[in-house]
């Protein structure tokens, strides 16, 4: 009995453990952003405005949730859906602590995540064509061109974790770093993988797919009720997501003296949501064409250039 | 015989066809995408998770994004759906599909001549491996599967030479 429970318990949990960390960061978000701007922000429900969020989520299921006549209407409902997979899928192969995760240990398992990620364009591409509407297309459209490009460099900058760590898969990748976190050794990787995490999940300063000041709502121009909850969901989720690849892929995962594995990866990725969040509230939005050519011009060497020089020390060390 | 691998076979046949069927062409790709991931699966299922995954960050997850990318650049509207359905109706597909099932067969059957045992679902199988059989006993399927490649090449050029003459 044992063995079926256990691996269901964990699946379970972690689901759900994501969709709470990820409503709570909407909140987290919005009083952060109070405190930056010098604001109270959403404090009047509950203890510190805790309960924002159930009122939130309230307002968006109660409300009308349209499908606009013009649209295509199944393509319409599966996208803010792929999205969220997604990116829910790929929390499967993040190990938590040495004996929580629900397939940590799969040998590909940064592959996996990758390969969730370039799924995840889906999403925003089939809303914004879906919806019929040329500032949603826009959006998708640059979406699809963003969201490929900075895979790219995410893909290139996490090969120097994956060659001195010598495996895909992500716990052995936090194993290797019990000794140095990676963000030491790797530090240039570690960077280049923080930007193309902000222009993958698409947030502030990166967020050109909806850009509100140029293109109104962007790919979710047409989406509301629940629907659009998906999409808003899906984005916080994506950011919690990247911090926890940031946290197991350069700063060590559950590593860290005294306090139990699940607390020290819990804080990691905490500060590394409020980085995120200060990201926004610090930081204007460059242009699209900056943003593009900031990424094939700058990201794309430097990412190169770690992998050559990883490739080379660890050669050297190896011929020592 | 796996179930989950004959599950996967069918989605991926089912997601083919309706694949080629669709007249929109943004749905026609999603459908390829479903052929794609369950193909993965297959692959997966087959002890290869590498190639799995091969298999959807580049052809789902980056080359059928660029396809859907363009599509969406040149916004294909009504027009061009009416146009679709022109080439099905008549009884155009007739003759594509005879000489399209007379190519299957010959799949079919160069890929039952030569009946390798298949190994332990799990083993490593090394690229050096894959190639001799590919180009050993295999050789004819895969000289029919570059027909199929060499067809729809110039089927491409066809359509697009004929859009380019009306306007």
């Amino acid at each position: 009995m044992m063995p079926i429970v256990w691996p269901i318990l964990v699946i379970v949990v972690t689901v759900f453990g994501v969709l709470g960390v990820a409503a709570l960061s909407t909140t987290l978000e919005r009083r952060l952003l109070g405190v930056f701007q010098d604001r109270p922000g959403p404090n009047r429900v509950g203890p510190f405005g805790l309960f924002q969020i159930i009122a939130d989520a309230m307002k968006m299921l109660f409300k009308q949730d349209w499908i606009p006549p013009f649209a295509d209407k199944w393509v319409f409902l599966i996208a803010p859906i792929i999205g969220f997979l997604a990116v829910l899928l790929s929390f499967g192969v993040v190990p938590i602590t040495p004996i929580w995760g629900v397939a940590g240990e799969l040998n590909v398992g940064l592959l996996f995540v990758f390969g969730m990620l370039g799924l995840g364009v889906y999403s925003v591409v089939l809303a914004g064509w879906s919806s019929n509407n040329k500032y949603a297309l826009l959006g998708g459209m640059r979406a699809a061109a963003q969201m490929i490009s900075y895979e790219v460099f995410m893909g290139l900058s996490v090969m120097g974790v994956v060659m001195a760590a010598g495996s895909f898969s992500i716990r052995d990748i936090v194993e290797a770093q019990t000794n140095c976190w990676f963000i030491i050794p790797q530090c240039l990787g570690a960077v280049i993988f923080l930007l193309a995490g902000i222009a993958e999940t698409h947030r502030l300063p990166f967020d050109f797919p909806e850009g509100e000041n140029e293109i109104g709502a962007g790919f979710h121009t047409e989406y509301s009720g629940m629907k659009f909850g998906l999409f808003y969901l899906a984005e916080y989720a994506g950011v919690a997501l990247s911090s926890a690849l940031i946290t197991t892929l350069y700063l060590g995962g559950w590593h860290g003296p005294f306090l139990p594995p699940f607390l020290w990866f819990a804080i990691k990725v905490f500060l590394l949501i409020c980085f995120y969040i200060l990201l926004r509230a610090a930081l204007p939005r460059p242009r699209y064409d900056q943003l593009m050519s900031f990424g094939w011009k700058v990201l794309l060497p430097l990412s190169l250039l770690n992998i050559l020089v990883t490739g080379a020390v660890i050669l050297l060390r190896a011929g020592v | 015989m796996n179930i989950m691998l004959e599950l996967y076979g069918l989605i991926a046949i089912g997601a083919t066809a309706l694949a080629i069927t669709r007249t929109i062409p943004v749905h026609g790709l999603l459908y390829l995408v479903v052929s794609l991931l369950a193909l993965a699966c297959m692959f997966e299922q087959l002890g290869a998770p590498f190639a799995a995954m091969l298999e959807i960050i580049v052809y789902a997850g980056a080359i059928m994004v660029l396809f859907v990318f363009v599509v969406m650049m040149i916004n294909l509207g009504q027009p061009d759906q009416l146009r679709e359905k022109g080439w099905f109706a008549g009884g155009a597909w007739i003759g594509p599909s005879v000489i399209s099932i007379l190519l299957m067969g010959l799949l079919v059957y160069g890929l039952n001549h030569n009946t390798m045992a298949v190994g332990t679902v799990g083993a490593v199988i090394g690229p050096k491996a894959v190639g001799l059989t590919l180009y050993g006993p295999y050789i004819l399927t895969v000289e029919l599967s570059s027909f199929l490649l060499l067809a729809g090449l110039v089927s491409a050029y066809h359509i697009g030479r004929r859009i380019g003459g009306n306007s």
